[in-house]
Order: C-alpha cells, then structure tokens, then sequence
C-alpha cells in the first residue's frame, strides 16, 4: 500500500478507464439525465455516494463470506443482492430523514439500484485487488479509493455532457438529430477523444 | 454438496435482506397525505398530460397542494371529480364536455393526384407536396389520428376518414395536434353543427376537386339569424358563441359543407 498505488488508481479509474466513456457502464443514466448541468450534478454525487459505499459493502461480502466458502462464483448475483438491498434502504432514510434531500437525489436513486457502474466496480475490485482468492495487502482501502476515483470519472463525464448538451439547446439543430441522436454522436466524439489516453488499439 | 451450500447461502443472504427490508419499511414509513392517495386513486390515471402535469400522479400532487384545479383533467369523468373536489373540499363547476371534431367530409371523394407508395402515416405523406390528395387542405386517410388517439375513440370509416366516438372522445388534444393538416377541433357537444371542410381554395378551385367542399357562397352567412356564421378566407367559419344550433344553415348549404355532428 502507497502513494504511487493510488495515484495509478486515481488516473486510470478519472481519465484512462473512464468508467462511462471508456468502459461503456452505466451509459443509460449518462444519456438520461445529462440534459441539464443541475440533475447530471444531483445523479453524479448519488452515483458516487452509492458506488463508495457498495464498493466497501461488497468487499466485505466477498472478502468474509464468498471467499472463505468458495463461491467467488456467485459474486455478481450477491453483489447485486447487497448493492440493490442497500439502496433500497438508503432511499428510506432519506425519505425519513431528509425530505429536501429526498427532493434533489432521492429520485435517481432507485435507477441506480441496478446500474452496471455500481455492479462493475464491485466485479473490478473483486477482480483487481484479490490474487488467487487472497487479499492483496490494503486491499480494503484500494477498493473505496477506486470507488471515489470511478464516481469522479462519472461526475467528469456527466458534466462533460450535460455542459455540451445545455449549449446545443440553444442551437438550430436538423430536426432528426434533436436530442437523443445528437447526444448519441457527441457521446461517441467524447468517448473517441477519452480512448486517446489509452492509445487506440485495433 | 458444494450446491447446496451455494444456494444456503444466496438463500439465508436473500431472506436476511428481504426480511430486512420489510422491517426497515414498516419502521420508516413516511405518512404521505392520505388525501394526494385517495386523489390518484379517482383520477382516470391514462398519464395523457393534457393538464400539463407529469401525469396523472403529478396532478394529484398539485391538485393537493392547491395548485392546480379539478376542471384541467380533460379525461376525468364528472362524478370522479365531484369525488375529488369534495375530497379537497372545492365546488366545481360544470364545464361542458368537449368532442373532437374532423373539418373535411372529403375521404374517397377526393381523387388522389398521385399514387402515394411510402410509408403509411399522414405525417410522412404530408412531406411529399403536401399529400396525394387533390386537394391541398384534404384529410390524407392514413390515421395517423387513430394512432395517437389514446382512448381508442377514432376509428378509419369506408370513406377513409376518421371518425371520432363521442363517448369515447375525452378532449384530450392529441388528435388536433398530430393532424398535419389540421382539421381537428375540440368542441361542445351542445355545439351540434361544423363546417366539414377546411379549404380555403377559392369555390371555383374547391368545386373542381371535391363535391363536399365549402365553395365560399356565402349562402350560410345570409340565412343565419344570429350573426353565428362568416366566410373567412373563402371558408364557413361559425363562431360557437352566437351558434344556437338552429340548423338553419344545414338545410341551405349547396354543396352539404355545414353538417349536423354525428
């Protein structure tokens, strides 16, 4: 566990390996709700708060109980059990606790329950930081930390997006490209553009 | 062996949470209105969002909190909004309904002026110089209107023209926006007479290419008493505020234009 191992993690999982625009998950919430800068903003920090929290779930569920009985098989179905049972949960605190919360994010948290970053993640970090069914050492605080660093990459893309997509409101576009097949061609553009950090390959 | 675990475990995690869960919800149970609950459940719930509300929830949500009135449902039926306005402690008023209502009486009688072969929709057909009927302003007979109808309330006749069911026709507006040419209206069902056309061809133009057409005589606007009816622009327009549904016009109309609602 260092500095150097965080930062590769902070780089690859912002800029390289893009969760959105490089790894193509959770691409239907990135087309949905990029239409304006203040929901893209309201989605990102729910994607972000649900996927740091169901990256350090997970691992506890993998790491104590898939692990020690031998059925890191089974992991995309229990991380789906944990993931969709914990944001069930949390929308109910929020209803209770907060309503103003509720108001501004508690409505895009059932479209997260079953969003494939939030699953991919917990799969990446099964994958990543567990050689040979062991925990790599620190393990624990290499998953919540890519588990911030993929919510900022989504932030950036949501952003990225919503910042575009808000501008090209105002501008006369052919009427068969309004809306969904423009932002279908600038997601393209952008994720061409991303695929630059990594170098194409053929 | 090794299965057996494997589903023990995915079971006891599943009822675990399950159960979880349930508890969870019991305990933080939020008290909703009951009033925003019992609202929805009398509203037709057909999501048609002519009350310019995200649906039928979104009405209930603003009739509740005083922001909307009961009169802006146009597919709720009278005795529902009695309910609700007595739920919410409001008097309505009554409103008369409103049916849609086909300004051409054209279909088969116009002739085509060339064989439309692409896809079947009068929007599509409306882009090919403005349809393959002869006349310009004619009902193109695709249904595109019973497409969008969402109630199930417009039907294509023999005649390849729509014909709207007034019992089932709850004013909703979607058949009025979609037509390409235009040529429908909402109006009162105490309103029994229309001008089925919409041509605002000279009557010589009009004459040439279809019988039922509004040939601009002028013979309508001298015989109503009640100052109800005007050729404007070369077509009958009666002006439902004056109209008291004498059926004068009816009879003296040469070429059968103004009709009786059906």
């Amino acid at each position: 566990m260092n500095l150097q191992e965080f930062l590769t993690i902070f780089i690859s999982a912002v800029f390289v390996y893009n969760v959105i625009l490089s790894r193509f998950l959770g691409l239907c919430s990135f087309i949905a709700i990029s239409k304006e800068t203040k929901p893209a903003l309201a989605m990102s920090s729910a994607v972000m708060f649900v996927i740091v929290s169901s990256s350090a779930l997970t691992w506890f569920v993998y790491r104590f109980l898939l692990l020690p009985l031998n059925l890191s098989y089974l992991r995309t179905i229990s991380f789906i059990l944990v993931i969709a049972t914990f944001v069930q949960l949390v929308e109910m605190i929020i209803k209770k606790v907060s309503p103003q919360l509720y108001r501004a994010f508690g409505i895009y948290l059932p479209l997260i329950t079953v969003n494939c970053a939030v699953l991919g993640v917990a799969v990446l970090n099964a994958d990543m930081f567990f050689i040979n069914g062991k925990a790599v050492a620190g393990s624990f605080y290499y998953s919540v930390f890519q588990g911030v660093c993929v919510g900022l990459g989504y932030t950036l893309a949501m952003l990225l997006m919503s910042g575009i997509r808000e501008r090209l409101e105002l501008c006369n576009v052919p009427k068969p490209l309004k809306d969904f097949p423009l932002a279908f061609i600038i997601a393209s553009v952008l994720s061409l553009s991303f695929m630059g950090f990594s170098g194409f390959k053929f | 062996m090794e299965i057996l675990i494997a589903i023990l475990v995915l079971g006891v995690l599943g009822l675990i949470f399950g159960v979880g869960l349930a508890i969870a919800s019991k305990k933080l149970a939020v008290a909703a209105n009951p009033k925003l609950d019992e609202v929805q459940h009398l509203l037709p719930g057909a999501n048609c969002g002519a009350c310019g509300n995200p649906g039928c929830f979104g009405f209930a949500e603003s009739l509740v909190s005083g922001k909307s009135v009961v009169e802006s449902c146009r597919v709720c039926n009278d005795e529902s909004k009695e309910k609700i306005a007595k739920i919410l402690g409001l008097t309505l008023e009554k409103q008369n309904k409103k049916i849609a209502n086909l300004h051409c009486d054209g279909g088969l009688k116009v002739k085509d002026k060339y064989l439309y072969n692409g896809v079947s929709d009068c929007i599509a057909a409306n882009l090919v110089l403005g349809g393959q009927k002869n006349c310009v302003f004619a009902c193109l007979g695709f249904g595109t209107c019973v497409q969008a109808c969402p109630f199930g309330a417009i039907t294509m006749s023999a005649q390849e023209l729509p014909v709207i069911d007034k019992n089932k026709c709850r004013s909703c507006n979607k058949c009025v926006l979609v037509c390409p040419k235009k040529l429908f209206s909402l109006i009162s069902v105490n309103n029994i007479v229309s001008v089925a056309c919409s041509s605002h061809d000279f009557g010589k133009d009009v004459k040439s290419v279809c019988s039922v057409g509004c040939i601009a005589c002028k013979i309508c606007e001298r015989t109503c008493k009640f100052d109800a009816i005007h050729v404007i622009n070369n077509l009958a327009v009666i002006d439902y505020h004056k109209c008291t549904s004498c059926k004068e016009c009816v009879g003296v109309c040469p070429a059968k234009t103004i009709k009786v609602r059906g």
